[in-house]
């Protein structure tokens, strides 16, 4: 059963992303990169992860992709117009895309050993609590790349505010 | 009998505890809109519904079967795929969430809880995630509508319920402190040992938090005060101006289970859940059925009681203006969470 999870909601974040690229309106897309992002966050709460998966959730799904959703509705952005598409993408874009995947996959790959195997949705069917460990390892080993972290957030809230201070 | 299997029988009872939560959700909502109408009618000194069945009571039947029979119309110029999907986002995910939500105290048959269809060990961050999504039911109705008072309704609600969300996620931290999870179950329990006394809210000294949990419920509820995203004097009905028949029952429900499920919540959060208020002073008594069943009426009783509260603000209070609702929130909720944060786990780590 945690397999058959597994493969649906893959395969669900495989079609949002393509419909992702193949859709014309903006909203269409916006929805469908949600789409894709619940299948990840079902995927890594069966890898064990759920407060990963939880926090994907709440702030991606939940809060960044209401603000896309929010802009698109507020600029009424229309259909786009399908062109023939440059010809940096065609001669850039494609090998490129199709180089990194050879790569990520070679890696994977040859490196199976080191990084070894995971138990596909094995964590679904004795569920784990991980929150404390998780909290005690950001707090006290990671604590300086979560401050530094904390303090790019504050400036881009700072520049936020700025920005949108009117002019006296 | 036939013998059935562990996984059969966790199958089977798995069903029947959905079925049967589903339709007394439903139920219970349909005669919260019958509550309301009643009791503010009486506040506004006036009978409310009187006409169908005794006291009014077979008036959501009614109500019912004409938004069934209704025509469903369907405007020329909306956006078909999300305006008809916009409807089940809204109800889907307020019905969703009601899963994670322990109702009774543990009674196991076949080994399966009876009174909580999922023991989820993040069920409150289950909750604020469903919610979370909740609100691309309202955003997109408003904008597939193709009607400016809808997408009016929908931005003030969706941008509404985004402020509001940081406040209510944040007034809940002092509680998971205190419990040290998130599972609900546990922080029920953590509250459990001395009855009323040792609910989040008199002993645990979350009364800022439930004040501030409470202001922000209702704000990401679209109730009274907060109801700006459907202000009726100034947006005709706000984001569900262009839906009839089922699709605005849809929305109708969805905003009632929003309601029931924020009572749920605070009761289990601040409340103490199913407990009993007088904790051991009353000596258990009756069978083992009297025994599980008592702690459901506690919380049904909690439950009912926040419903109450819901409708005596909405017919008390008048409606925010705009501006005031923002600053209320990100001015005023949000850094009084913060401190109630601070404090609490000030106080946490001084004791332990």
């Amino acid at each position: 059963m945690q397999l058959a999870i597994f493969i649906i909601f893959g395969a669900l974040a495989l079609g949002g992303a393509l419909n992702l690229l193949f859709q014309r309106h903006p909203i269409n897309s916006a929805l469908s990169l949600v789409v894709v992002m619940m299948s990840l966050a079902v995927l890594y709460w069966s890898l064990g992860a759920e407060f990963l998966a939880a926090a994907q959730v709440i702030v991606y799904s939940g809060a960044i992709m209401v603000l896309f959703v929010f802009v698109i509705m507020l600029l009424n952005a229309g259909e786009e117009q399908h062109t023939d598409g440059s010809r940096a993408a065609y001669t850039v874009g494609i090998p490129g895309a199709a180089a990194i995947f050879c790569l990520l996959s070679f890696v994977f790959l040859t490196e199976r050993g080191a990084l070894q195997t995971s138990n596909v949705g094995g964590d679904l069917g004795n569920g784990v609590d991980n929150i404390a460990a998780v909290s005690e390892i950001l707090f006290t080993k990671q604590l300086l790349p979560f401050e530094v972290t904390s303090i790019l957030i504050l400036v881009a809230i700072l520049g936020a505010v700025v920005l949108a201070r009117k002019e006296q | 009998m036939i013998h059935l299997t562990n996984f059969e029988s966790f199958l089977l009872l798995s069903v029947l505890k959905v079925a049967v939560v589903l339709v007394i959700t439903l139920t219970a909502v349909a005669y919260t809109v019958l509550l309301e109408r009643k009791v503010i009618g009486h506040m506004q000194n006036r009978w409310g519904p009187s006409r169908v069945g005794p006291f009014g009571l077979l008036q959501p039947l009614v109500d019912g079967a004409k938004l069934f029979l209704k025509e469903d119309l369907m405007p020329l110029a909306v956006e078909r795929p999300l305006f008809v999907l916009a409807p089940m986002i809204a109800l889907g995910c307020a019905l969703i969430s009601i899963a994670v939500v322990p109702f009774g105290a543990i009674t196991r048959v076949h080994g399966v809880d009876m009174f909580e269809i999922a023991n989820v060990n993040i069920g409150l961050l289950v909750i604020l995630g469903i919610t979370s999504i909740g609100v691309y039911g309202i955003a997109l109705s408003g904008w597939s509508s193709n009607n400016k008072y809808s997408l009016l309704g929908s931005l003030r609600s969706t941008a509404q319920v985004i402020s509001y969300e940081l406040a209510l996620g944040l007034s809940l931290v002092g509680v998971v402190l205190r419990a040290q999870s998130l599972n609900l179950r546990t922080i029920v329990d953590s509250q459990s040992a001395h009855g009323m006394l040792s609910w989040n809210i008199f002993g645990g000294c979350q009364f800022v938090a439930f004040f501030i949990y409470l202001m922000a419920a209702y704000a990401e509820t679209n109730r009274s005060p907060f109801d700006l995203p459907e202000a009726e004097t100034e947006l005709v009905a706000g984001y569900h101006t262009e839906y009839s028949s089922m699709k605005f029952a849809m929305f109708f429900m969805a905003e009632y289970a929003n309601m029931i499920t924020v009572s749920c919540v605070a009761t289990l959060l601040f409340f103490g859940g199913a407990s009993s208020p007088f904790g051991h002073l009353i000596p258990a008594m009756g069978g083992r059925v009297v025994q599980a069943i008592l702690p459901v009426f506690w919380f049904v009783a909690k439950v009912f009681a926040f419903l109450f509260l819901y409708i005596w603000v909405r017919s008390t209070l008048p409606r925010f203006r705009y501006d005031q609702l923002m600053s209320f929130g990100w001015k005023f909720l949000l850094p009084l969470a913060m401190a109630n944060i601070i404090v609490t786990s000030f106080i946490l780590a001084m004791r332990g």
